[in-house]
């Protein structure tokens, strides 16, 4: 029976090759483009949109620079920011205030655990441009819900987006985003042994004991591919753009959205392929320690 | 079991706690309930009298609100079904075919998914299509789409053909049957709730994305909703925004249901893990 086969090698490629011709043409093949483009200094208009030159590491010394490489709107001001923006909406905010929240909906009566489950879960499955939509109306200076909350409290109205842009998209992106971080240690919770937190509350010990002493340690693998997880997907993020458009002055330009800008705005589109190359790199980076770290996960359960 | 008073005081302060955090996610999205039905509706929070569905039929009779939900509607099962076909095809070659190499096939498929992203790939996607002579057309968004998401797709689907005992197929071919038959008629329908949750997962994909309509799209008549709800807010000055909220909801309406249907069909796990 061994070398019975349920579909032969023949029909095997057949089968595969529609998948392969799509993946191919719209994933593979952008990769080394992107990373071709980027020698060269293609753009949008004008002669070099047709003839494009080799121009080596041009890009990148341009990218690179460091002469203006911490000024607003230029590659390094967008690194930087984005990598504050992962660290404070997706690592604390999304992951945190998810693990809060699964932790403390586990002994809610019911109707709050509903309650707050949904609006945490409603806030991820719109489309994002409804939620840029419902934000932009939120914070609106004269009648935003936000403002209006605020003078009812007797505080001055603020003008968010315009003040303090940077911390309305860590906000908007930790709202967005914790119900991925909830559901999944959630799941993770449920999983652990109803037996060991009954021990623990025969020797009386509070809720906080059992998360630190007893849960958090079960759950470890769980915290990790979380944080991988959302760390990707953070650092690609385009939603803020939705709102804020990279600005006032550059200030919420994000990679994903300063990439944009010099392709699509500047039309530099060997430029926009550097940054877009640099954006592959650390991507690659975490793919490859995420899909270590599952391997060995498989590699256990086994 | 009874509750020392201090476990329930803590029990308490729990619930409170997640109320109110539950509240604040709320908050944002509260204004969004009430304008839709509101005749006058501005920016501000206010609770609609009388509550009217006026704002829903003025959206019916705008014919570019109405084309944008039909180009998100026709860009969506576009892709929806060039990645149900080939994904199901594929995720069978790869679990139950021998051909050569098919573990690595699929972790590097995965590797390149997550490495390629949307805001990395946008230059060569744009310059691929261009090439093609596609740009502005509802098939270059939807091939585009499909090659994105096919090896999520790929891997979950093959995941659950794997799942499957390979015994169901043997014997309908001990029977006589050819692997196709084998394929068609013993496979496919034991594989199809997971290709309803690969199809409904893409579909939602499709439906609320922006950027890559938003670049690969010129022309307003092919504009799908997200692009056209998108513009209506952030350029033209002062938005009609009951028009717009209306529109919005309408447009969320799948969504939405879909979320509610696979969450009653299959529970939270399918589509906790898989959002791209």
């Amino acid at each position: 029976m061994k070398n019975f086969s349920l579909l032969s090698v023949r029909a095997g490629t057949l089968f595969f090759s529609p998948a392969a011709a799509l993946v191919g043409a719209f994933v593979i093949v952008p990769f080394f483009w992107v990373i071709f483009v980027s020698f060269t200094n293609r753009t949008l208009l004008g002669k070099t949109a047709l003839n494009p030159e080799f121009v080596g590491f041009d890009n990148y010394v341009a990218l690179f620079n460091m002469e203006t490489f911490f000024t607003r709107g230029q590659f390094g001001f967008s690194l930087i920011l984005t990598i504050q923006f992962v660290l404070l909406s997706a690592l604390i905010g999304q992951a945190l205030l998810g693990m809060i929240l699964a932790w403390l909906l586990q002994s809610t009566p019911k109707y709050v655990k509903v309650f707050s489950e949904s609006a945490v879960i409603v806030a991820w499955i719109l489309p994002e441009v409804v939620i840029g939509f419902a934000w932009f109306a939120f914070l609106d200076y004269d009648n935003g819900t936000l403002n209006m909350l605020t003078t009812a409290l007797g505080l001055e109205p603020g003008d968010w987006l315009l003040d303090n842009p940077f911390w309305v998209i860590v906000f908007f992106n930790t709202w967005r985003g914790a119900a991925f971080s909830m559901m999944l240690f959630n799941s993770a919770f449920a999983s652990l042994p109803p037996s060991y937190f009954q021990a623990a509350d025969v020797a009386g010990a509070t809720s906080f004991q059992k998360f630190k002493d007893i849960a958090l340690p079960l759950i470890k693998g769980h915290v990790v591919t979380d944080l991988i997880l959302i760390t990707m997907w953070t650092f690609n993020v385009f939603t803020p753009f939705l709102l804020t458009q990279g600005g006032p002055s550059y200030r919420t330009e994000l990679l994903s959205i300063y990439t944009y800008r010099v392709a699509f705005k500047d039309f530099e589109f060997g430029k926009g392929a550097a940054v877009g190359v640099v954006i592959m790199l650390i991507n690659l980076a975490f793919a490859l320690f995420y899909l270590r770290i599952a391997k060995q996960k498989h590699k256990g359960a086994e | 079991m009874t509750l020392s008073f201090q476990q329930i005081l803590s029990r308490i302060s729990f619930s409170v706690l997640a109320a109110l955090i539950g509240i604040c996610f709320a908050l944002p999205l509260i204004w969004f309930l009430f304008a839709p039905f509101n005749a006058r509706a501005e920016l501000g929070l206010e609770i609609p009298s009388p509550f009217t569905l006026k704002n829903f039929f003025t959206v019916f009779e705008n014919t570019f609100a109405m084309r944008g939900l039909l180009n998100s509607f026709i860009q969506s099962i576009g892709g929806v079904v060039l990645v149900g076909f080939a994904a199901t095809l594929a995720a069978y070659a790869l679990s139950r075919s021998d051909i050569p190499g098919k573990k690595s096939i699929t972790y590097l498929l995965l590797l390149f998914s997550s490495v390629v992203s949307g805001s990395a790939a946008m230059v060569p996607i744009f310059l691929i299509v261009s090439k093609l002579g596609l740009i502005d057309t509802h098939v270059a968004v939807i091939l585009v789409f499909a090659g994105g998401l096919l090896p999520t797709a790929m891997f979950i689907l093959r995941d659950f053909i794997d799942g499957i005992p390979k015994s169901y197929e043997e014997s309908a071919m001990v029977a006589g049957a050819s692997s196709m038959q084998a394929f068609r008629d013993v496979a496919l329908p034991v594989i199809r709730p997971g290709i309803v949750v690969v199809v409904v997962w893409a579909f939602v994909n499709i439906w609320g994305s922006f950027l890559i309509p938003f670049i690969l799209l010129r022309s307003d008549e092919l504009m799908p909703a997200s692009v056209a709800i998108y513009s209506f807010y952030s350029e033209a000055g002062t938005p009609i925004v009951t028009l717009l909220a209306a529109y919005a909801l309408i447009y969320s309406f799948p969504v939405i249901s879909l979320y509610l249907f696979v969450n009653w069909k299959f529970g939270f796990r399918f589509f906790g893990g898989i959002k791209a």
